[in-house]
């Protein structure tokens, strides 16, 4: 007992802020990620060839820039958009700074997350819906992401718990989290309970998200 | 009602193209029940999607109401399907949803106001007789309550014409039995004009008033159901009534009753069938009938008949006896081993 609160003494205060980095870091990227990533992977199901918005060239250039990014690891992307991240936010440091290569990162994950979700639908009651004279963006909402809403739980799921392991990279540009603790103190400094313990925090966490996500899910689908 | 007019589709795939449809016209008259009839792979589902465009033709015309659905912009088409229903062999609900959901939102989407939506969902429930499972899930449905969500959901836009993409075809036949009259009572009680496509011909006896039966994209024989069950040309439609009335005698047995006589089928319709025109031919003529087999069933609402008759006794009486039951409104086929051998091939 008292080896806990000393060490809690000695760490809490750097746990307490690193995990609140952490989500920080996870909340915001998701969010802008989800608002990219969604209807970009709508746009992928509708652009393809005998789709409602059938467009070759929109669907090829989406698709062949969605696997250019996907290509490069995390670690290299956030230092090979260093000017970018610095054009846009006007810093490549910190949590601000570590957002965009985030953003990139999971935004197009996320899309082809999207995709496969959406593409389970049933063409037939697409069709049903078109062979009532429903407008194409109603039928978006109602039929596509409606049905596949379940999958698309599943995959954002994923896309976190993916977003949380980019995260500890983050730290090599001044993000901090719970990653970069863990590599500070626990690897460089050889303080490896801080290690043990970050590891059990994330471990944790991802669980507490894997088992929240397909609770959500099966909540969800109904047959 | 509904007009299609030269109608042509062709596939193109990667095993070259395929014609779907070759000059197809067909016309749908107010208030009738219309069976196009095919194997797989006929060209029916095409043509059943072409009326609404789900499937655009490559040339021809598509008339409902007399508007030529394929010069209309995307707007005002979208506001003609509001007025043609369909329904699916898959059902295609929203799983998502429940029933009452799954009929209610396609209603919202079409701009109705909440009140006008519950009273339609209500009234269509009721029409197909699930009001207690409004608030069930599709998963939790039989194949039958599927259809007839569906059902209602086609019906809650009001539609003039209902098609039905093999409706029944996923169902068991007790099912299959009670959606036929479900289209029925709606064909009768709504006045809703019906174009279905089936590979079954019960469907067709059943319900339907006119009939299309296709082969390789093309309409091969067409017209009121009785003619058609009555005096089948084309040798697809005779396969087709036979799967109804199978009257398959062993070939060796025909061919030794065949030595002693002519084997027939009778038909027999409506008021025909109640006449003891068999009878009255035995006293007659210098013949002995002898009934192999026979059924008797209705075609929508009449009742039609078939006997597999043997004729003994000589050629000219035959011939004679034969003569006089056409006179009296039965229809008369001959069965020969050369008939049946094209049959199977």
């Amino acid at each position: 007992m008292n080896a806990i609160n000393e060490f809690l003494d000695a760490w809490g205060a750097d746990l307490w802020e690193s995990t609140i980095q952490t989500f920080q870091m996870v909340g915001i990227s998701l969010a802008i990620s989800i608002l990219i990533g969604l209807p970009l992977g709508i746009l992928l199901v509708l652009t393809r060839p005998g789709k409602a918005l059938d467009n070759k060239f929109v669907y090829n250039v989406l698709n062949i820039v969605i696997n250019v990014i996907r290509s490069v690891p995390f670690i290299i992307l956030l230092f090979f958009i260093l000017p970018f991240t610095k054009f846009i936010v006007g810093t490549s440091i910190g949590v601000k700074g570590v957002i965009v290569p985030l953003v990139i990162y999971t935004a197009p994950y996320i899309a082809r997350l999207m995709e496969s979700a959406l593409l389970e639908v049933d063409r037939g009651v697409v069709e049903a819906y078109e062979a009532m004279g429903i407008k194409t963006r109603h039928i978006i909402w109602n039929v596509l992401v409606r049905e596949s809403r379940s999958s698309i739980v599943l995959g954002l799921t994923i896309a976190t718990i993916g977003l949380i392991g980019a995260t500890a990279m983050a730290g090599l540009v001044g993000g901090g989290g719970l990653g970069d603790l863990a590599y500070r103190y626990g690897h460089l400094r050889y303080e490896v309970d801080v290690m043990y313990v970050t590891v059990i925090l994330l471990i944790i966490l991802v669980q507490g998200l894997q088992s929240l996500g397909n609770f959500w899910a099966a909540k969800l689908k109904k047959d | 009602m509904l007009e299609l007019k030269n109608i042509t589709k062709t596939f193109t795939g990667k095993q070259g193209s395929i014609h779907a449809l070759k000059d197809v016209s067909l016309s749908v008259n107010q208030g009738e029940i219309y069976g196009v009839i095919g194997y797989s792979g006929a060209g029916k589902s095409t043509l059943i999607r072409c009326v609404n465009l789900l499937e655009k033709p490559d040339s021809g015309s598509v008339k409902v109401n007399g508007v030529d659905l394929t010069t209309l912009t995307p707007g005002k088409l979208r506001e003609a399907r509001s007025h043609i229903g369909m329904i699916f062999q898959g059902f295609n609900l929203l799983k998502t949803a429940t029933v009452y959901d799954n009929i209610a939102i396609p209603l919202k989407l079409t701009g109705l106001d909440k009140k006008e939506v519950k009273s339609r969902v209500n009234k269509y429930l009721e029409i197909v007789g699930l009001s207690e499972k409004q608030n069930a899930y599709p998963a939790e449905l039989s194949g039958g309550q599927k259809q007839r969500v569906a059902i209602a959901r086609a019906l809650s836009h009001e539609p003039e014409v209902l098609l039905s993409d093999e409706a029944t075809s996923a169902l068991d036949p007790d099912t299959t039995e009670a959606i036929l009259d479900l289209l029925l009572k709606i064909n009768k009680e709504l006045g809703i004009t019906i174009l279905l496509i089936t590979h079954e011909m019960n469907v067709i006896q059943r319900i339907c008033d006119c009939v299309a039966v296709m082969e390789n994209g093309e309409i091969i024989e067409e017209g009121r159901t009785k003619d058609i069950f009555t005096s089948p040309q084309h040798s697809t439609t005779k396969r087709f009534v036979n799967s109804l009335f199978s009257h398959d005698i062993p070939d060796d047995l025909l061919e030794e009753l065949s030595e002693s006589g002519q084997v027939a089928t009778l038909s027999f319709f409506g008021e025909s069938s109640g006449d003891p025109a068999l009878a009255l031919v035995t006293k007659k003529y210098d013949i002995f009938p002898n009934i192999l087999s026979g059924n008797i069933t209705r075609l929508k609402d009449e009742a039609f008949g078939q006997l597999l008759v043997h004729f003994k006794g000589d050629t000219a009486e035959i011939n004679k006896a034969i003569q006089f039951l056409q006179e009296k409104q039965v229809h008369v086929e001959g069965v020969t081993l050369n008939e049946r051998h094209q049959r199977i091939s």
